[in-house]
């Protein structure tokens, strides 16, 4: 297939009731709205890397001696949190 | 502007309506064609990849698992900037419907055969127009064609309309399934120069594009009951409709063209058969048109003064000239293939009732259905339909619906 990806976008020169585009980024992250928070117990973790493998967000980042998460992008879904097969996860309410 | 085809550069050849609309997809040069194989579209679909496999298409083929994926395929592909094709019918087009839904609302000019047949229940897999009739409010552009001429010369056409900066809108070329399908005739190939000199390189997404380069959101969430989504929402309700009313002056001009270039002019909304000095007519869609055209031949013969008006274009509706074609008539018998559950009646009747309100005709009108799952529309089908509609010119009351090939 031939692919003709344009050189240029000129957002002026298309009509505003076309096709419906946003071209800003949206600056909130999944962190702004999450409700529930991972919580490693570091005595627990023996760096297995299974909620490295099941995060969707990819949010898990790799400590000295444990697995830790990026908070901003972290959404709390507690994926990490089930499948940890030493249960050294626990999901704690924001805020709370 | 060329002239007119050479005589000595014309070129025929023997072909069905399947094999018409493959030829020009390839005559297009679209880009990818993403294809599901369904009765009676199988063959269509079977061409095209024989036409890629021969190199005479250098187009990309996506063999996907449903019709679900088809369009969605299609939807990429189109946002990639690239020309698209698909064809299908009844049960698949119902299951491609939640991106059939979207493809308008994203503005991309994709062409899609259907290639109409009856829809289930009962069990058919004969010709109709059920299928492409139950998602004519969807925003799609759809033409109706009454030869195998007609569908290639049509689906070119289609890419010209549809990729029109001011129509942006996905165009459904419809072709009976069976009699235009699998019916072989005599058509003209119209060279590959002609059709390159006639569409442009596709130029399919500099409204919305998936480039690397410029990221940005597609279908953007709008709606809701306040703050600016409900007003962003009506704005590309809006110019969805600008669109479609845009596409009426469209395929008018791309008619024009074609028929210019080519030597093969169709009519492009409606085409008005012996309507010169008629008092009563007949309205028709599609493939039955031909035996629609040899009754009203035999009944002017007789001296009964009644015309013939074809509906080509079926959405946009043709209102304005369809109501012009029949100002002044007494009596109107519409025939459809399909059934407008609720009214009744046929789609395209209440659709004429509509365009005869715009002129507030006084016209008897009557609803005829035929050719539901294959059935033939004979001529003598025909006679009857027009000496129906003669009796409600005399001044007959009309009657409900008459079904026309039913059984008992």
């Amino acid at each position: 297939m031939k692919i003709q990806s344009r050189s240029f976008f000129d957002r002026a020169g298309v009509p505003d009731d076309l096709c419906p585009i946003a071209t800003q980024a949206n600056p909130m992250l999944p962190g702004d709205w999450r409700s529930l928070r991972p919580v490693v117990d570091r005595d627990k973790c023996v760096k297995c890397a299974v909620c490295w493998l099941y995060c969707p967000v990819q949010c898990v980042v790799e400590k000295p001696a444990w697995f830790d998460f990026d908070l901003a992008t972290c959404k709390g879904c507690g994926i990490c949190a089930e499948e940890c097969p030493q249960r050294a996860i626990r999901m704690i309410e924001e805020g709370g | 502007m060329a002239a007119v085809a050479q005589p000595e550069r014309r070129r025929f050849i023997v072909c069905d309506g399947n094999e018409a609309a493959a030829l020009a997809v390839a005559l297009a040069r679209v880009d990818m064609v993403a294809v599901y194989p369904i009765t009676p579209q199988s063959s269509l679909v079977e061409y095209l990849a024989k036409f890629i496999a021969d190199g005479k298409l250098a187009a990309e083929l996506v063999d996907v698992e449903g019709e679900h994926s088809v369009l969605s395929v299609l939807q990429g592909a189109a946002l990639a900037g690239g020309r698209t094709y698909t064809a299908t019918c009844g049960p698949g087009l119902a299951f491609m419907f939640e991106p059939y839904l979207r493809t308008p609302g994203l503005r991309l000019p994709i062409v899609m055969s259907i290639v109409t047949r009856d829809t289930l229940s009962p069990q058919s897999v004969w010709g109709g127009h059920q299928d492409a009739m139950a998602v004519r409010e969807a925003g799609w552009i759809q033409m109706y064609c009454e030869t195998v001429q007609e569908v290639l010369d049509t689906v070119v056409m289609a890419y010209r309309i549809a990729e029109d900066h001011d129509v942006m809108l996905p165009v459904n070329v419809c072709h009976d399934g069976n009699y235009l399908s699998y019916g072989s005739t005599r058509i003209e190939l119209p060279s590959q120069e002609v059709v390159d000199e006639f569409l442009h390189a596709p130029d399919v997404n500099w409204h919305a594009a998936l480039d690397p380069l410029h990221p940005m959101a597609i279908d953007r969430l709008t709606g809701g009951a306040g703050g600016v989504g409900p007003g962003l929402f009506v704005a590309y309700r809006k110019g969805q409709c600008a669109g479609m009313h845009n596409a009426l002056q469209a395929i008018t001009a791309t008619h024009e063209t074609w028929g210019r270039l080519t030597g093969r002019p169709h009519a492009p909304l409606i085409e008005k058969y012996r309507m010169d000095g008629a008092e009563f007519a007949i309205v028709t869609l599609g493939s039955m048109t031909g035996a629609g055209k040899d009754a009203v031949d035999a009944a002017r013969e007789r001296g009964v003064p009644v015309g013939l008006v074809k509906v080509k274009t079926y959405r946009p509706f043709p209102v304005q000239a369809l109501a012009a074609a029949l100002r002044g008539i007494t009596a109107i018998g519409v025939v459809d293939r399909s059934v407008d559950f609720g009214w009744n009646c046929g789609p395209m009747y209440r659709d004429t009732l509509g365009a005869l309100y715009h002129v507030a005709s006084p016209a008897r009108t009557q609803s005829f259905i035929g050719g539901l799952a294959g059935a033939d529309i004979t001529v003598e089908d025909f006679g009857r339909v027009i000496d129906t509609t003669a009796a409600l010119a005399r001044g007959g009351g009309a009657s409900a619906t008459i079904w026309l090939n039913q059984q008992g």
